[in-house]
């Protein structure tokens, strides 16, 4: 591994990386938001969208939480209100703790875990504990529905997403995201090396399965039950105002980003550039330069996979429930399934 | 501390963060935002009219029976990821002992979706 040239101590280390951390959750939110919410379903609308603030609208997003920040905070009397108080928050931190295992760099890691992939999976379904104690503690019937319909949801969505990893993992023969990313960086395809080999081309069925999965995790349109504004209000969401409601709000964009970024860590080459290009043959010998050029390559990836997100989103009508759960597991669950098992013979066999 | 402590300190402070960080805005929030509750206003939302009934009401058991089975998928996973890891390391062997495991879950499935269990209502 390469040096910096100046040592740091471990506070300042901490500190950077906190830091790291906070741009990482709310950078892509606020990208999201603002290209994508405002403007991009603005322009498949044929509308404009925000142009008020800032040029073409672009200082819209601090009007919002300035706005946001003046609401009142209405909390219902019959609500639990320590557990309705802590849910945004719960929502807040799963985000926080799954950008940890995110890789940006040859050097610019959060954690390096043996197990990353493990890790991201465990903490990926923290969210729905935030969602459900929301929905209970909010004493309301279309709460209690929304968050009953979000844990079920999440539950047979988190299945295919953890099985359609495995097929990476057997690929790459490693669990911790950097060796994933080096994996397929230093990789081949019958011998060229011109792009690296990136897992999406062998598990295009995984990488299917899992942005399918992403989609419902994060309650995004065609998997939006647990919101669904026309028969339940608000869901989950219905009794919060102020900036709770808006804590949940940049939660559900941020966690968008973070998932991008895991799949294109998973399945689109990471920060990397095929490491044959500049004569590299493993992690050490990666160029510094790579520590700033890695997170903007990471960026521009998880903006084209929000992207196909929320293109998505944006297009189709809502699943009813009972289509819901059939899809996750009678078709994504068995299909990801599959996926394993040929993932595995192949590999044995080769 | 060993690196492999550290990297979940770091894990830690990142929790840390999104509390206070939450904890900041809130606080903002608290000292300029105006706080006139009512009776009407704390009443919980039923579509404008005065709530039925309890909030918390009794729902289907449909829920728990896709838990269990979410359950019984997910120790699944637990096993199968160090085999996934390794697969070159436990070659034939492993590879069939591991399609066996595959095959008697997804047998499991199967015998939840002939009972009907997979179907909504």
């Amino acid at each position: 591994m390469l040096h910096v040239a100046v040592e740091i101590p471990y506070w300042g280390q901490s500190l950077l990386r906190v830091l790291g951390g906070i741009a990482a959750v709310l950078l892509p939110a606020g990208t999201i938001v603002y290209l994508f919410l405002f403007k991009m379903m603005s322009f498949m609308q044929s509308r404009l969208g925000p142009m008020e603030a800032g040029p073409f609208g672009s200082m819209q997003l601090f009007a919002e939480v300035g706005k946001w920040l003046q609401k009142e905070d209405i909390i219902p009397e019959n609500a639990d209100e320590r557990i309705y108080k802590m849910a945004p928050i719960i929502v807040l931190v799963s985000t926080f703790l799954l950008v940890v295992v995110v890789p940006f760099g040859p050097d610019a890691w959060f954690t390096n875990f043996s197990a990353g992939v493990f890790y991201a999976l465990a903490i990926g379904s923290v969210s729905v504990i935030g969602i459900l104690v929301a929905g209970w503690s909010s004493a309301n019937k279309y709460s209690l529905l929304g968050g009953l319909r979000a844990a079920g949801q999440l539950i047979a969505y988190e299945l295919p997403m953890v099985l359609a990893v495995v097929g990476v993992v057997i690929q790459a023969g490693s669990m911790n995201l950097q060796d994933i990313v080096v994996a397929q960086n230093t990789g081949s395809i019958f011998g060229w090396d011109g792009i690296g080999f990136p897992f999406v081309i062998t598990q295009f069925l995984g990488f299917l399965i899992f942005m399918i999965a992403v989609q419902a995790e994060l309650t995004q349109v065609p998997f939006d039950m647990p919101i669904a504004e026309s028969e339940l209000v608000s869901g989950y969401m219905t009794e919060y105002s102020g900036f709770r409601f808006l804590i949940f709000f940049i939660g559900e964009f941020a966690t968008a980003g973070v998932f991008a970024f895991i799949a294109s860590v998973l399945f689109l080459g990471g920060w990397g550039v095929p490491f044959a290009w500049f004569g590299w043959d493993s992690l050490d010998q990666v160029d510094n330069w790579m520590n700033i050029g890695g997170p903007l390559i990471m960026l521009t990836k998880m903006m084209v996979l929000t992207g196909i997100i929320m293109w998505v989103r944006f297009s189709y009508p809502r699943f009813r429930e009972d289509q819901l759960q059939r899809f996750a597991w009678k078709v994504l669950i068995p299909l990801s399934l599959a996926n394993i098992a040929v993932t595995a013979i192949v590999k044995v066999a080769i | 501390m060993s690196l492999f402590l550290r990297d979940y300190l770091t894990v830690v402070w990142f929790g840390l963060a999104a509390i206070v960080l939450a904890g900041l805005l809130l606080g903002i929030a608290a000292a300029i935002r105006p706080s006139r509750p009512s009776a009407e206003k704390l009443l919980a939302y039923e579509s404008g009219v005065d709530p039925v009934g309890m909030g918390w009401s009794q729902s289907q058991v449909r829920y728990y029976v896709f838990a269990l089975l979410f359950v019984i998928f997910d120790v699944e996973a637990v096993f199968i990821f160090p085999w996934a890891a390794a697969t070159e390391r436990y070659g034939v062997f492993g590879l069939v002992t591991m399609l066996a495991f595959i095959v008697l879950l997804l047998d499991g499935l199967v015998y939840a979706w002939k009972r009907g269990l997979l179907r909504w209502v």
